[in-house]
């Protein structure tokens, strides 16, 4: 059953179509990404599901009923791309004001804050304001802020950005483990080896409509181009034959594309055949990078302002 | 309801734990009676110490008198113009003409200039002195005219009563009503220009930190907007409340800072205006300001005023901070609006002191614009004789519906405002916002 799941949702401003009839389910337990270019209207669309912004038309189902947002926002964890916090507020009281108001009373808020600053290393940090902390270290603190009241549904606006690879990969490894215990994590960034490594499902919008809908390993399928690589021992001679094309050579091995109507053993009896000894044989499936610059190229970078009739 | 409160409890005690709150509440008292008794102390003190030397031809060598100020005249034929400061004299009195018709000119030759003070007690001297003369020549004895100006001045008193058609009487005491009017009214004015522009500030501040987006995924921005109205509020009220026990420990306390023999010149004083002239009129004068005027309605009006008034303009200061962007030029045009009729109940303010009852000061009671000062400066001469129960109530009314409807309006723009980066919005664009939804 999808935890949220949104039926042809429109929302237009004065200058332009933010969302043009968007419909996706997000499955409960999985890892989802958003994805689009700068301007697309992810922002939009993640402001609807949390219920900062009511749609102008559609509806969002949320863990089965209408979303009501006075009620369910409890049950959300939203981390914008732009951080926010109180510069001149101490990281202890921010934190527990920001879990008061999503719904925890006092106590439980501070127990789960300290099992928080434990577990990410944050235990000396109480006392200090959020404008004595790095850019990095603020970052930590508004994962935890977002995620303290163990919200089913966690939206996360490009998570990443400013962390070293060292805290990158603590906070990843508290993602997957909250994903195991149940929450259902949304991703919106623009890193697509990030979102290859972590997300299960993604969704690529692009000036307002969904382009691209599926499960990573399928959109990969579907956008392969019967790329294979072969590694030879000593690199054969090629005549032309009717099975493959060559597209590349590097050191012994090619790179060939199979042509309409040939199965990859072919391209390797072809081989054997001509007695080359095969050293390996994969598959190359488009990176998701190729796939969104290949969906998005050709249209303008930038949205162009235009005039709605609503 | 709940989360309004947390969110009111954080705005109260982030400003009230600041340090310039703290040191606002506890120097403003100390500052306000350290003003009072400076003053107090400089009006007590005597002025300019001169010793003048009169020519020996003079008319005033039988009749000038040397008194407690600090002019003294001494008359020494040896003096000139060319040696009196050799002689240890401030200053020489010079006779220019003396007509027949009695008309005198002098000249005050000194090496300094002469204070204007001084140079005015100089004269109310020579003239005292003429006068003695004049009265001298016509046979007429000081005495008897002194102890006659005495008697009289202490005979007639003269003081306005107001009584009501059921033949109530009460003190009237215009100065008074003046007084009380125009400081509550300023006080009003000034506090909602001080805790409107916090409330902008505030919101100017979420929005640029960006913590407006995580927040309003938590509550409605309507209750992020009204938690923080309500908890600076609550913050003016604990400084006002501050201010009014510290004041009032610290007039307790006065006579150990002042010394003592400053407070019995103050009281002796015999031409300083406005001061006591002993102390059992002090106590008199004191007693009617706390009987005269009807303290707990003054202040309850106050109270009610002020948040009346801080309520209906701090939600469109709320409202032109939340779409201001990056740039605190921006703010300042687009507050104009907001500021224009608080300047002006102000103005109105002032001109109405003077006709309580008048038409414009009716008008600009009744208009949640201007109502929260205006009002106040007429509600300190009377109720009811000057502003009758029901303008009162109208007024009162008028000025709740004023400030549920800005509040409305403001959380509109609020709204779609703290979350809006780039452009800033136009007035015309916000009343859209507004219409919209």
């Amino acid at each position: 059953m999808p935890i949220s799941e949104l039926r042809n949702l429109k929302k237009y401003f004065a200058t332009q179509k933010a969302v043009d009839d968007i419909s996706f389910s997000i499955e409960k337990g999985s890892i989802f990404g958003l994805l689009g270019p700068n301007g697309a209207g992810k922002t939009t669309l993640i402001r609807m599901i949390t219920g900062i912004f009511f749609p102008d038309e559609g509806e969002i189902i949320f863990d089965g009923k209408k979303f009501d947002p006075v009620n369910d926002i409890v049950r959300i964890g939203y981390m914008p791309e732009e951080r926010g916090l109180y510069k001149k507020m101490k990281i202890g009281e921010q934190a527990l004001y920001l879990a008061q108001l999503k719904g925890l009373n006092r106590h439980e808020a501070m127990e789960k804050i300290k099992e928080w600053f434990v577990k990410l290393e944050m235990q000396s940090w109480w006392n200090k304001k959020v404008e004595d902390l790095s850019k990095g270290m603020s970052q930590k603190l508004q994962f935890v802020t977002t995620v303290l009241h163990e919200p089913k549904l966690i939206i996360l606006d490009e998570p990443f950005s400013g962390l070293d690879p060292v805290n990158s990969n603590l906070i990843k490894d508290e993602i997957y483990k909250l994903a195991q215990r149940g929450s259902t994590i949304v991703f919106s960034t623009h890193r697509m080896e990030q979102v290859e490594e972590i997300c299960d499902h993604i969704v690529l919008i692009n000036k307002g409509k969904k382009i691209l809908d599926g499960s990573v390993k399928k959109v990969k399928q579907d956008f392969k181009e019967n790329l294979f690589s072969i590694g030879f021992d000593q690199a054969p001679s090629l005549n032309g034959n009717s099975i493959f094309d060559l597209i590349g050579k590097k050191d012994n091995s090619y790179v060939v594309k199979i042509r309409e109507g040939n199965k990859p053993s072919d391209v390797l009896k072809y081989f054997i055949q001509q007695n080359a000894e095969v050293h390996s044989f994969n598959e190359i499936l488009p990176s998701l990078n190729d796939i969104f610059i290949n969906l998005v190229e050709g249209t303008p970078v930038s949205r162009r302002f235009e005039k709605v009739e609503a | 309801m709940n989360k309004i409160f947390i969110i009111i409890k954080r705005e109260y005690l982030t400003r009230v734990r600041r340090r310039a709150f703290i040191l606002t509440t506890f120097l403003f008292p100390i500052i306000m009676i350290l003003f009072i008794t400076l003053s107090v102390y400089l009006a007590a003190k005597p002025g300019e110490r001169m010793k003048i030397a009169v020519p020996n031809d003079s008319f005033l060598k039988s009749s000038i008198k040397t008194d407690s100020s600090g002019i003294a005249f001494v008359v020494d034929p040896t003096v000139s113009q060319a040696n009196f400061d050799e002689k240890g004299y401030t200053a020489f009195l010079k006779l220019n003409s003396d007509s027949s018709s009695g008309e005198k000119h002098y000249t005050i030759i000194s090496r300094k200039q002469v204070g204007l003070e001084s140079m005015g007690e100089i004269n109310n001297r020579l003239n005292k002195a003429y006068e003695n003369k004049l009265l001298e020549q016509e046979g007429i004895n000081k005495s008897v005219i002194d102890s006659v100006s005495t008697v009289s001045s202490n005979a007639i008193h003269i003081h306005n009563t107001v009584v009501d058609k059921d033949g109530k009487e009460k003190e009237a005491n215009a100065g008074l009503a003046y007084g009380i009017g125009y400081g509550s009214g300023l006080l009003i004015y000034i506090t909602m220009f001080i805790f409107g522009a916090m409330v902008m500030r505030g919101v100017m501040e979420e929005k640029m930190n960006r913590i407006a987006e995580v927040i309003v995924s938590s509550v409605k921005p309507f209750q992020l907007m009204m938690g923080k109205i309500v908890g600076i509020a609550a913050v003016g009220l604990t400084q006002f409340l501050m201010w009014i026990i510290l004041i009032f420990i610290l007039i307790n306390l006065l006579p150990v800072f002042l010394p003592g023999d400053t407070i019995h010149q103050v009281q002796n004083m015999p031409n300083a205006p406005g001061m006591a002239h002993n102390t059992s009129e002090a106590t008199n004068i004191l007693s009617k300001i706390t009987g005269g005027a009807n303290w707990p309605l003054i202040i309850a009006c106050f109270l009610f005023y002020f948040l009346g008034g801080y309520l209906f303009y701090a939600a469109l200061f709320a409202a032109v901070g939340s779409v201001v962007n990056e740039d605190p030029q921006e703010a300042q045009s687009l507050m104009l609006p907001i500021t224009m009729p608080i300047i002006l109940s102000f103005i109105i303010l002032s001109a109405t002191m003077a006709h309580p009852t008048g038409s414009t000061a009716f008008w600009t009671s009744m208009i949640p614009f201007t109502s929260p000062v205006v009002m106040m400066g007429r509600i300190a001469n009377g109720v009811p004789e000057v502003v009758p129960w029901w303008q009162l109530f109208l007024s009162m009314a008028i000025l709740i519906l004023g400030f549920i409807f800005t509040t409305w309006c403001a959380g509109k723009i609020y709204r779609t405002g703290i979350l809006l980066y780039g452009k800033r919005a136009t007035w015309k664009e916000m009343i859209k916002w507004v219409r919209r939804s």
